[in-house]
């Protein structure tokens, strides 16, 4: 139906490079066990651990802190379940740190397994954030206390595209003795990630948000740490991930973030123009908009914009008709009857997060997909609007007209 | 490899949700004989609903609408609005939420909710013309209390709900869908429960 195809949703998945496929057509061939002994077996091995090293040295970690995972989720919730274990044995001392803080702003595999930990006994503690989707470090500092085990904040919000700064939030959670974890699947390939600098003990990242497989991602775990395998029952990644290793998608995975130390310096600078022509656009071209997410310290390829007196489904319905894809905090588009978790939380109503699109753009992007969009969005935005309630006599956005 | 897939609507859901029909023009509701409107923008749906009667056969000869919502929601007004012009204000009173989403070829679970406000508001559109023609003793008000303002569950529903086999808060919660967004109506909800399992079924 539509001419033009646009795919802004790269913060939900990402197309494969080019290179990745190729590398990964060649990796079909290889089907050896690495655990085995022979020939078949020492093929995969050998590329499976020059993948490893690819990942490491893209990270700053030595080769032997990566264990391979089947998602940014399974790392996410390897690294939380470490500290709710009933023994001291696994990780020395942590029974009287039962504590773990996060954010409320954290992707569901981080607040639905925190919930679950609270179940099971662990106390969790979630930080606000501000309008923009920063967390506030003194409400940090304030509940950093001696019964704190871990700290899990993500990098950059998938959502709104907020960065926080790590750096300062390690040291400050080592000042008190605690651990800590961010959730880097949004940040890694985007924006420069090296776990000595930011000093994290434990980092995710994952495959198909950067050009790469799904069913692939990382989890670095610095060397000295306590571990614990989430699933046991193999020898693989040094007894920290049972499990025969998903060959081709680690090897997806280790071009993957090849070709992201390539490219990502100069595509990180064409995406911040094209943002800028993207918001520049759409404050001109529509009213009654709100952006979400810092202005600054933000993704270069995301963009959140509410719409008021619009729905978000019908937003992402219209325009997909027309060819683009974006995504929505809706509640209406997901499974769910609440809109997003992460608007909610940067403190705006109800109807600016129901009525909210996101934009991701990534490395196939281009200035001809932003004017298509900025030319069709004002007019989806104006037939929607048309017919809302919201703009009617008695409507609660007449007074705004 | 398969092409992309279906929409989670239906092809009739769909036609409605590209090409609405009867949407009122404008904000101008001067002209019509009655207007309701039922939902808020922070729920995420929102309808309004104005009619034009000819009052000798007390029959619909045009129905107008604005929505806000999602795209079930626009494509159920749009079907509403197609499907009572021409009915007598008693049928379209008895219009049902069930009629709208059969109309539309059906609705996925999580969406059923989006479809019950068009007809609330239809509803309040033939009440506010028989208001507004001195006609005060055909109102119809909708005696049930809304229990959970979110999903617009009144005590009514709770009560169909019991009837239908339901005797847990989760049970109450999968018939009607109540207390399934703010959840503030909980500590009432469960109190109606409880009264009407005692009323129907001695429990």
């Amino acid at each position: 139906m539509a001419d033009m195809k646009v795919y802004f949703d790269n913060n939900a998945t990402t197309p494969l490079h080019p290179e990745v496929k190729t590398e990964m057509i060649a990796a079909m061939e290889v089907f050896g066990n690495p655990s085995s002994m022979h020939a078949y077996g020492r093929e995969a091995r050998a590329n499976v651990d020059a993948a490893r090293r690819k990942v490491a040295d893209f990270i700053g970690a030595h080769e032997h802190e990566i264990v391979f995972v089947g998602s940014g989720s399974e790392a996410n919730n390897t690294v939380l379940s470490l500290f709710v274990c009933g023994t001291s044995q696994c990780i020395p001392g942590t029974r009287m740190r039962s504590t773990i803080i996060t954010t409320k702003i954290e992707h569901p595999c981080v607040l639905e397994t925190s919930e679950c930990l609270a179940h099971r006994g662990a106390n969790v503690r979630f930080l606000d954030v501000d309008r923009y989707g920063k967390i506030d470090l003194d409400q940090l500092d304030s509940m950093l206390g001696d019964d704190v085990g871990l700290v899990s904040v993500m990098m950059a919000n998938n959502e709104i595209g907020t960065l926080q700064d790590i750096e300062t939030i390690t040291k400050m959670v080592h000042e008190r003795g605690a651990y800590m974890h961010t959730d880097a699947v949004q940040a890694v390939g985007k924006v420069p990630v090296d776990v000595r600098r930011l000093g994290v003990d434990f980092l995710t990242l994952s495959g198909h948000k950067i050009y790469g497989p799904k069913g692939v991602g990382a989890l670095f775990a610095k060397k000295g740490i306590p571990y614990c395998p989430l699933i046991r029952g193999g020898h693989q990644e040094r007894g920290r991930r049972a499990g025969t290793e998903n060959t081709l998608g680690i090897l997806g995975l280790g071009k993957a973030v090849e070709m992201r130390a390539l490219e990502m310096d100069a595509e990180e600078k064409r995406l911040l123009e094209l943002k800028s022509v993207l918001r520049q656009g759409i404050e001109e071209r529509i009213d009654d908009i709100h952006f979400n997410g810092h202005p600054e310290d933000s993704l270069a390829g995301t963009l959140n914009v509410s719409f008021a007196g619009a729905e978000g489904e019908a937003i992402l319905l219209y325009l997909d008709l027309e060819g683009i894809a974006v995504s929505t905090g809706s509640a209406c588009a997901s499974g769910s009857l609440d809109p997003s978790h992460v608007l909610l939380a940067t403190g705006v109503d109800a109807e600016t997060a129901h009525g909210s699109i996101r934009i991701s753009m990534g490395r196939e992007s281009n200035l001809g997909q932003v004017e298509y969009l900025l030319d069709v969005l004002p007019r989806t935005i104006q037939r929607i609007r048309n017919m809302s309630t919201a703009y009617i006599k008695g409507g609660c956005h007449v007074a705004g007209r | 490899m398969l092409q992309a897939g279906e929409w989670a609507y239906s092809e009739k859901l769909k036609e409605h949700f590209m090409s609405p029909k009867n949407i009122l023009q404008g904000d101008n509701t001067d002209d019509f004989d009655g207007v309701g409107m039922e939902g808020n923008l922070q729920c995420g749906d929102q309808m309004m609903v104005a009619i034009k009667v000819d009052k000798e056969k007390e029959v619909i000869t045009d129905c107008k609408w604005k929505t806000y919502g999602c795209a079930s929601a626009i494509a159920s007004t749009s079907i509403l609005s197609e499907m009572v012009t021409g009915m007598t204000l008693d049928q379209a009173f008895h219009v049902s939420p069930k009629d709208v989403a059969k109309e539309l070829g059906g609705l996925p679970d999580n969406k059923i909710h989006c479809s019950v406000l068009g007809d609330k508001a239809l509803r309040a559109a033939i009440n506010n013309y028989y208001i507004r023609n001195g006609m005060e003793d055909k109102v119809k008000e909708e005696q049930a209390k809304i229990v959970c303002q979110c999903m617009n569950i009144t005590d009514h529903d709770i009560e169909d709900a019991v009837l239908e086999g339901a005797r847990t808060y989760y049970e109450l919660q999968e018939h009607t869908k109540l207390g399934t967004v703010c959840g503030q109506c909980k500590d009432e909800a469960e109190a109606l429960l409880e009264k009407f399992k005692h009323i129907h079924f001695g429990a």
